[in-house]
Order: C-alpha cells, then sequence, then structure tokens
C-alpha cells in the first residue's frame, strides 16, 4: 500500500512544486526527477508482489501482476518521454510559464495513467481513463497550432462518445448481477466475476461488446480510431510517445479484465473471437495507411494501431502464450514506439516538416540518431534480433493451437504488406534521391535527444535476444490472475 | 428491487418522467436554435433530478436525494448556464449546417427509438424482466444514447456535440437510476464532477478552436485527414 502511495505522491508532489512560485525551479528537472522515481516504484513494485491478485484499502484497490505489468510500462515511458523532453521542449520555443504547464500537464497524464490499473471498481478505472482523456487533451493541444488544436477537439469528442458506451456496458454487467446479488452489491472485478455464470450469455455478450467498443475507441482499435492518427500526429513527440506506449495499454488493460469477467461462462468464446475480428480490422487498416502514409508522425500513429491490434488479437488466441506474447509485446511495443516518436520528433525539428518526402540522407545528416531510428524501424515491423519479434512469434504460436487459425493468415500477410510499406519509407528516407539543397538540416542534436533512443533500442535488443524464465512465469501467473 | 416491487402510482409516476425526458430529446433533434437545445437540456435534466427523487422515495434509497439534488444543481443548471454563456461568447445562436431537416431528423428519432426498443425487449426476454418499466427504462437508455449519437453525427457545430454528449450521459444516468439505483454512491457523485470537468474542458477547446482554428464547425475543420 505504502508503495502505491508513494507512486501516486510522486507526480503528485512534482506538479505541486512546479505551481507558480518565486523561486525560479528548472520544472524539466522536477519532472524527470518524478519519471526516475515513479520508474524505480514501479520496478519495485513489479518485483515485490509475489501474489497474483490482493486488495487493499476496503476492496478499493487491486494489485495484480497485470496492473503491476501496465504500470511498469507506463513508467518506463513516462521516464523515457520525460528524458526526451528535457532536451525537445525548448525546441518548441513556449515561454517559461507555458513551459511549467506543460510538465505539471505531463505529471497529471502519468498520474492518471499509474492510478487506472489499481482500481478494483470498474466504474473508478472508467473515471481515471477519463481523466486521462481530459489532461492529455490539453497535451495534444499545448503549441496551440489550428491542426494541433483541430487534433486534441477530435480525440476529445470521438474518446468521450466512445468512452459513454464502456459506461453503459458497465452499467449493463452491475444490472446483470443485481439479479442474483442483491439491488446492492460491491462493484469489483471479481463480484462481476463469481456472478458472470448466473447471467445470461447474450446479455454478457452485448455488455461486453459495448465495453469493448468503448475502450477499445481509447486503445485506438478500428474502426473507432479515427482520433488517433491526428492526436498522436499534432502532440509533442514526447506527449506522442505517452499517448501511444503508455495510454494505448492502460485503455487495454480495462478491455481484458471485462473478457477475463466472461471467463468460464458460454459468452467468453464469441467475445474471444469479437477480439480477434477487432483486432484483424484494425490490423489491415493500419496496413492499409501505413503503404499510402505521407506524414512521418502519423506513420508512427498508425504503426501503434498495428500494435494494439496484435495485442488485442493475442489476448483474443488467449491460452498461456497469447496472454505471455500479448503482454510481451505491450511493453516491448511502449519502448519501441517511444524510440519511434522521438525519432520523428527530431527529424521534424532536424528537417523542419512533418513530410516524409522532404527527410533525406538522415544517415548522412544525423549519424547517431539515424542508426538508432533506422534499427527502430526493423524492430517495429517484428523483426529479428528484437522484441517484438520474440512477441509476435509467441502470439503466432498461440493463433496454432488455438481454435481460430484461419486468423493467423490474415494476420501473417497484413504484417508482411506493413514490413514492406514501413520500411520503403525508412528507405526513401535514408536512400533515396539527393535532398534539396535548401532542406538540408541545421539543427544540431544533442544527448537529451538521443540517448532515449538509445536506451529503448538497447532494451529492445536485449529483450529480442533473451526472454528471461523469471519474465515468462511473471506472465503465466499474470494470466492466471487475470 | 425497485423495478419489480415498485407500486403502481410509482410505476406510474416513473414512466411518465422518462417519457417527458424522451420527448424532451426529440425537442433537440426538433429545432435548430441553440438556446432551444440548451434549455431542453436542461428540462430533461431537471426531469430525470426529480425522477431520482421518485425512486428515492418510493424505492427507499435514502443518498438518491442527495443524487437528485446534484443532478438538478449541476446537470439542470450549472451545466446549461455554461453552455449558454460558452453559445454566447462564440455568438453562436443557430445550427446552420444541419445535414437532416428538423421534421426528417425527428423522423430518425423516431425510428431509432423502435430500434432501441426492439433491443431492449430482446434483452428483458432473456434475462426474464417483463417488468414494464424496466423495459421503458432500457429503451429510455438506448433511445437517448442514440439519439444523443444522431445529435453529434447530423450537426456540425462543436457545442452542438457537446450537447449530443451531455444527452448520452443524460441516458445512462436516467437508466441507471432505475435499474440499478444502488449503484454505489460514491461512482454516482463522482461520474457528476466528472461530467462537469469534461465541460469545462470541452468549453476551453472550443474556445480555442476559435482563436487558432478561426471556427468551431466540424465541416471547416478538415485539415487532418488520412
Amino acid at each position: 500500500m505504502t508503495l502505491i502511495l508513494i507512486l501516486w505522491l510522486i507526480p503528485a508532489i512534482a506538479i505541486v512544486i512546479n505551481l507558480p512560485s518565486p523561486w525560479k525551479l528548472r520544472s524539466d528537472y522536477i519532472n524527470l526527477a518524478a519519471a526516475l522515481g515513479v520508474f524505480a516504484c514501479s520496478l519495485i513494485l513489479l518485483i515485490s508482489t509475489s501474489n497474483e491478485q490482493s486488495n487493499l484499502l476496503h476492496g478499493y484497490l487491486i494489485i495484480s501482476s497485470f496492473g503491476n505489468w501496465v504500470t511498469f510500462c507506463v513508467s518506463t515511458v513516462y521516464l523515457l518521454a520525460s528524458i526526451y523532453s528535457v532536451g525537445y521542449i525548448p525546441l518548441l520555443k513556449l515561454s517559461p510559464s507555458h513551459t511549467r504547464r506543460f510538465y505539471m500537464l505531463m505529471e497529471g497524464f502519468a498520474l492518471s495513467m499509474l492510478v487506472a490499473p489499481f482500481m478494483n471498481n470498474p466504474g473508478l478505472y472508467w473515471i481515471a481513463i477519463d481523466l486521462t482523456t481530459i489532461i492529455s487533451a490539453f497535451l495534444v493541444g499545448i503549441e496551440r497550432e489550428p491542426e494541433s488544436i483541430e487534433a486534441a477537439w477530435k480525440y476529445l469528442i470521438v474518446v468521450s462518445a466512445g468512452l459513454s458506451l464502456s459506461l453503459l456496458g458497465i452499467v449493463l454487467f452491475y444490472w446483470g448481477g443485481t439479479f442474483h446479488l442483491g439491488p446492492v452489491y460491491q462493484m469489483t472485478w471479481s463480484s462481476l466475476h463469481q456472478v458472470a455464470n448466473r447471467i445470461p450469455p447474450s446479455f454478457l455478450l452485448l455488455a461486453f461488446l459495448l465495453v469493448l467498443i468503448g475502450f477499445g475507441t481509447k486503445a485506438g482499435l478500428a474502426p473507432m480510431h479515427t482520433w488517433l492518427p491526428d492526436a498522436h500526429s499534432e502532440g509533442p513527440a514526447p506527449v506522442s510517445a505517452m499517448l501511444s506506449g503508455a495510454l494505448l495499454n492502460t485503455a487495454l488493460l480495462g478491455i481484458v479484465r471485462f473478457l477475463a469477467i466472461l471467463n468460464g461462462t458460454k459468452a467468453s468464446g464469441p467475445a474471444h473471437l469479437a477480439m480477434i475480428v477487432i483486432g484483424i480490422f484494425s490490423l489491415i487498416i493500419a496496413a492499409l495507411f501505413i503503404v499510402r502514409q505521407r506524414g512521418i508522425k502519423r506513420l508512427m500513429a498508425y504503426s501503434s494501431i498495428e500494435h494494439i491490434a496484435i495485442i488485442t488479437i493475442g489476448f483474443g488466441f488467449g491460452g498461456t502464450l497469447g496472454i505471455a506474447g500479448a503482454l510481451y509485446q505491450m511493453f516491448n511495443h511502449s519502448i519501441n514506439k517511444s524510440l519511434m516518436f522521438f525519432g520523428a520528433g527530431n527529424m521534424m525539428r532536424g528537417y523542419a516538416s512533418k513530410e516524409i518526402g522532404s527527410i533525406r540522407r538522415v544517415l548522412s545528416s544525423y549519424p547517431a540518431t539515424g542508426a538508432a531510428w533506422l534499427l527502430g524501424a526493423i524492430a517495429i515491423t517484428g523483426a529479428p534480433p528484437f522484441g517484438l519479434f520474440q512477441s509476435e512469434m509467441s502470439i503466432f504460436r498461440a493463433g496454432i493451437i488455438s481454435s481460430n487459425t484461419w486468423a493467423l493468415w490474415i494476420v501473417v500477410i497484413a504484417l508482411i504488406v506493413i514490413f514492406i510499406g514501413f520500411l520503403n519509407h525508412f528507405r526513401s528516407m535514408y536512400f533515396g534521391y539527393e535532398p534539396n539543397p535548401d532542406t538540408v538540416p541545421t539543427l544540431k542534436m544533442n544527448a537529451w535527444l538521443v540517448s532515449p533512443m538509445w536506451l529503448a533500442l538497447i532494451a529492445l535488443f536485449v529483450f529480442g535476444i533473451w526472454w528471461p524464465t523469471g519474465l515468462m512465469q511473471f506472465f503465466i501467473r499474470a494470466g492466471r490472475g487475470l | 428491487m425497485f423495478i419489480i416491487h415498485a407500486s403502481s402510482i410509482a410505476a406510474s409516476i416513473v414512466t411518465t418522467l422518462i417519457a417527458i425526458a424522451l420527448v424532451l430529446s426529440f425537442a433537440m433533434l426538433g429545432s435548430h436554435w441553440l438556446k432551444n437545445h440548451i434549455l431542453a437540456f436542461a428540462g430533461e435534466s431537471w426531469v430525470i433530478a426529480i425522477l431520482s427523487g421518485a425512486v428515492a422515495y418510493y424505492g427507499n434509497y435514502k443518498e438518491l436525494y442527495l443524487i437528485a439534488i446534484l443532478t438538478a444543481l449541476f446537470r439542470g443548471t450549472i451545466l446549461p448556464l455554461l453552455l449558454m454563456r460558452l453559445a454566447r461568447r462564440l455568438d453562436i445562436e443557430r445550427e446552420f449546417t444541419p445535414l437532416f431537416r428538423p421534421a426528417s431528423g425527428m423522423v430518425v428519432g423516431g425510428l431509432l427509438i423502435v430500434v432501441a426498443f426492439a433491443v431492449s425487449n430482446s434483452l428483458g426476454t432473456k434475462l426474464g424482466v417483463t417488468n414494464k418499466i424496466a423495459l421503458v427504462a432500457l429503451t429510455a437508455m438506448f433511445g437517448l444514447k442514440l439519439i444523443g449519437f444522431l445529435l453529434m453525427i447530423v450537426r456540425s457545430e462543436a457545442i452542438s456535440h457537446i450537447l449530443g454528449l451531455l444527452v448520452i450521459e443524460n441516458g445512462i444516468f436516467l437508466g441507471s437510476q432505475i435499474l440499478v439505483p444502488g449503484l454505489p454512491f460514491l461512482l454516482e457523485l463522482v461520474i457528476l464532477f466528472d461530467l462537469l470537468i469534461i465541460v469545462m474542458t470541452f468549453g476551453l477547446l472550443v474556445r480555442y478552436l476559435k482563436t487558432h482554428a478561426g471556427t468551431t464547425s466540424s465541416q471547416q475543420l478538415q485539415k487532418l485527414v488520412g
């Protein structure tokens, strides 16, 4: 309990310190210190929690391996984004008060994402997710450009509409339980799971589909993904990394917990199938838009949809391998996507353009950033020897032994299309025609901008060649605790 | 459980109130004046507040009295005032770009209510609930949800989108008061405050839209595509 409190208090205190005061404190360093503290806490929490699931604070909080894993993903991205922000935010030329506001919002955003995985009441989890939307909408629009405000507006309206569907789903779940547990009972994940077997399967499935569409909107699953490419491409690069690497996982956590409620009921099979179908549809949409993409950050945004789709399919396949692969994919996606958004941010500032067509001969202009970004691009398409290869292979193996083998064929074809389409864009940026002399970049990269990319790449490489046994056992435990 | 044990007078009052809430949502569909929309929303929220009071009285759920007061205060008074102020600041009196004429909008709305009834009826049968109040509450919950989405789709002004979203929220709130009056009290309170925060956020963003993007109409917010 103490550890969770510290985990929440660190960003909360950082917000308070960043409030206007007579002392001129560096808000970027305060944020970085908070991110380091949060990362350390989440790591200790991850290692120290041995049992599958326990409740605290009269059942309001839940500590589970799955929740701890999502928290760890959030804190890792928060740390990487905080390091990167020290170098990146000065490039935006925001006023000092605006910069302070940015860091306060970033800390608030991290805090809201750190609260959600511990909510044992699905309704309170919904509220935490709603709060993430409100705070991050301001982060997306922080630059006050017409495009970024438009993106923030679309994000807020589409996600709020989607989340209202999940609230309806939650109310229906609770209502179904009242016929057996009485008109007033504690709304928790476990109480809903206990009563699920006595609720008619078709009713359960309808409630689950509402939740899937609702939280799926937040997770960026197609066809509710329309806000994602706009918000991810128009926010500053560290915010894009947080939105993609951390927030999507936090939203997916809700879907998976509702899926787990259905375990052991007749609605479980159709619900898993719904996960696979929506995942495949998202994968196809991502593949089509990646191939014809012109904007560099939009390319990364569609890649996020691809990754979330694969994670969804992994949970849809289920079983030990499917869940382990999906959980591993969550972390690999988090660090890989952070790397890619940081690289995209660096290139956007370096070449003063968001267009892929304006970025040329990256390795000659930026050898250190360019090398990490190129290797990150290879990693993100699921090629060995990086982490995503391991996690995707695990999901494939789960697909082979599942009852939905047909889905695997579509997944493989879509991934091949994405591999070719994605790397073709990088081919043109690295080895394409000679650049126009006017577009030769002048911006000098510094360690703050490059080091988080390399940190992420090293982790991706290590997790690509070595999947620790302890981690596999942890994933098995997390799967059992669902 | 309230829906099963409600007396005939309670059932009549609740059903009438739900019907009034639905009619008010049609008033929103049928008018293009923003002031009318906001007033209809305020009216609908007051109806829901009275409904909460009725469920509290007849179902003996004491905490619902507080929810009723807060609903009237937040949803019925503060939110409409905030929206009125926003409309005044943006200098928008009317929705100029409707896709449907008022009459067509109302016909589509009517069809959506029929769909909502069919879904509710089927759900009620599966759950073994043939009770009239449950059926009407479910129909209103799904119906208001669909009408809210319709409002968001056919209207292009940002403030109309906020109103559409609020109608959706009203639908869920109305349904949950009747179907699950015992829904944890803390949750209901937090949702009310959350709604206030989200409307204030919307208000701020709409003003940013006007200042930085020069428009609040989704028909002109077309820069980001592909």
